[in-house]
């Protein structure tokens, strides 16, 4: 079909034909505000982290420990059987330099993301996090790193009570 | 099973284009309009409507379903928009499919549209509420985080380097050339413009990713008996396969797409594949990133794990190669109209199976092909394999 069609529909437009006002448009700005109920587990998980501590949950049946814990594991549709607290240190699984914003605005500084494996938690299982107090080209996969918190009366119940993960120093360095 | 067979008759298309004039409606139904002609049916010869349209958010239009009806030609039939993320554009023709298959339908008009460039600033943005409310989105990250984690994970677990991913744009690129809808079709292109772009989220450069387009893509299906008193090439839908991993993606293999190889092997069954490197002829995977067209071909057992790099160089993915991969020019090329785009999968193997692709056309008289699309928070595989026989 497209050897014999030659004419596609569609009609492309350009930057210039807003600046010229050659195309008409509406622009308008939503504004939807929330509050949602945080539920049983990640409840549970933003109570920890307010204490100063990272919490996952276990199911004994997948014999598999998780985080953010949950109520229900996902793997057999069972209730979890408990919630289990964790360290608060991890192995990098993976990481990120990011020069955008999540609005694609550009920045100089990058942010660093990163999948961090808990431990405690079983093997894969991490959250995704920030790493800081490391230079970029330090930074390598298998990294054991370390949450580095808010000071407690500052802490309100929020991932964000981690500021981000520095790295370990690792003995014998 | 006892399912009735079912066949593409026939495919429409818009320009896959950075801003269309159109609105989301109107290109709609030019796809349709398009594919409707392309088969010599109307409206009258259409028993159900399936739509597929991914989030919400790009419009700003609640029940975006029932805002593109009429458009999609859903007004007074059995209608419905399903979406699974990315993998809706192969999602909506496994619903049109079952419509058909079940003997519910004789035929079902199957139209996928995104239109990306209302949202302002920039597209991206409306999937920030992709990540967790409460766990996640209070870190600000953006969709490139995923992508970046992943590829950077994909990397580091094989071994590979970022020159031998950028063939994959390179070569998806260079077919979009070809494509006479194609928004970024180069012909000129090379590895070293792919790792020279400006990078956005280390292991991610610009050229790296598809961009934000609008476009649409419309098919019909036929069961058998009406497929042969409309065309005597119908294009037959051989097996389909999805499935869905866990939402926390944190928890899981980042190297490695499970939900891929589950719902290809549901797909090859289907259709009866034993050796899907042999059977298949033509691979459309998903490519919205160009590490993901190889995360994707491991997933779907066309390339051993770390392996798929490999078929790259080798020149066996290339269009005259023994294996082409993605000769329409992928979304890299074309262009990622997100729920069209994966339904674009569709017409090229459509028009490749007929013959019908022009200068983007797989030599060797290509017998069967598959596409492939994935999407939701990184956990959707959706598979449809088609052929030149029932």
């Amino acid at each position: 079909m497209t050897s014999k069609n030659r004419e596609f529909p569609g009609t492309p437009l350009s930057e210039k034909d807003f600046e010229q006002g050659k195309i008409l448009f509406l622009h308008d700005e939503m504004n939807g505000q929330y509050a949602w109920d945080t539920g049983i587990g990640i409840g549970r998980y933003l109570a920890a982290l307010k204490e100063g501590y990272l919490l996952g949950s276990h199911c004994r049946r997948c014999r598999k420990t998780v985080i953010p814990p949950r109520t229900v594991c996902e793997q057999c549709f069972r209730p979890m059987d408990a919630f289990v607290p964790l360290q608060d240190t991890g192995t990098v699984n993976t990481y990120s330099l990011c020069y955008v914003t999540w609005d694609v605005q550009r920045i100089t500084e990058p942010e660093i993301p990163a999948v961090i494996e808990i431990d405690g938690a079983s093997p894969l299982c991490g959250i995704m996090h920030k790493l800081g107090e490391v230079e970029p080209d330090a930074i390598h996969i298998g990294m054991r790193v370390q949450a580095v918190w808010k000071p407690p009366e500052e802490r309100e119940g929020a991932i964000t009570d981690i500021r981000y993960f520095k790295p370990i120093k690792e003995k014998g360095r | 099973m006892s399912m009735r067979k079912v066949a593409v008759v026939g495919v429409g298309m818009t320009k896959f284009v950075r801003r269309a004039q159109e609105t989301p409606k109107e290109l709609s139904w030019q796809a349709a309009h398009m594919a409707l002609e392309s088969c010599g049916m109307t409206m009258d010869d259409i028993d159900s409507a399936c739509m597929g349209t991914a989030p919400d958010a790009f419009d700003s239009v609640h029940m975006k379903g029932e805002y593109l009806s009429d458009g999609a030609g859903g007004w007074g039939k059995p209608y419905m928009r399903s979406y699974v993320g990315g993998g809706t554009g192969v999602f909506a023709p496994i619903q049109g499919w079952y419509h058909v298959a079940s003997g519910m339908f004789d035929t079902a008009l199957v139209v996928c549209e995104e239109k990306m460039s209302s949202y302002y600033p920039h597209g991206q943005a409306a999937f920030l509420t992709i990540f967790d409310h409460t766990t996640e989105r209070p870190l600000k990250p953006n969709l490139l985080w995923i992508f970046a984690l992943e590829m950077n994970r994909y990397m580091q677990t094989y071994g590979l380097s970022k020159a031998e991913i950028a063939q994959v744009a390179v070569q998806h690129k260079r077919n979009a050339a070809d494509h006479p809808c194609a928004l970024l079709g180069d012909a000129d292109i090379t590895v070293e413009d792919v790792l020279n772009s400006e990078v956005l989220a280390w292991p991610v450069n610009r050229l790296d990713v598809s961009p934000v387009t609008d476009g649409a893509v419309a098919v019909i299906l036929a069961a058998e008996h009406v497929a042969k008193r409309i065309t005597d090439k119908p294009v037959w839908i051989q097996g389909v396969g999805w499935t869905l991993d866990t939402s926390y993606w944190t928890n899981r293999d980042l190297a490695y797409p499970r939900y891929v190889e589950n719902a290809a092997r549901m797909a090859y069954e289907m259709a009866g594949i034993r050796e899907p490197r042999r059977e298949i002829h033509i691979a459309e995977p998903y490519d919205p990133f160009d590490y993901k067209a190889l995360h994707h071909l491991e997933g779907l057992l066309l390339a051993d794990r770390g392996q798929a790099a490999q078929l790259y160089t080798d020149g066996i993915a290339a269009r005259d190669g023994d294996r082409p991969v993605c000769p329409s020019g992928g979304l890299l090329g074309v262009g990622n109209p997100i729920a069209a785009a994966g339904l674009m999968k569709i017409a090229e193997l459509f028009w490749q199976l007929r013959g019908e692709a022009g200068a983007r056309q797989v030599p060797g008289q290509p017998k069967r092909g598959l596409a492939q699309a994935w999407g939701d928070l990184m956990q959707v595989g959706t598979v449809v394999i088609m052929g030149t026989n029932p």
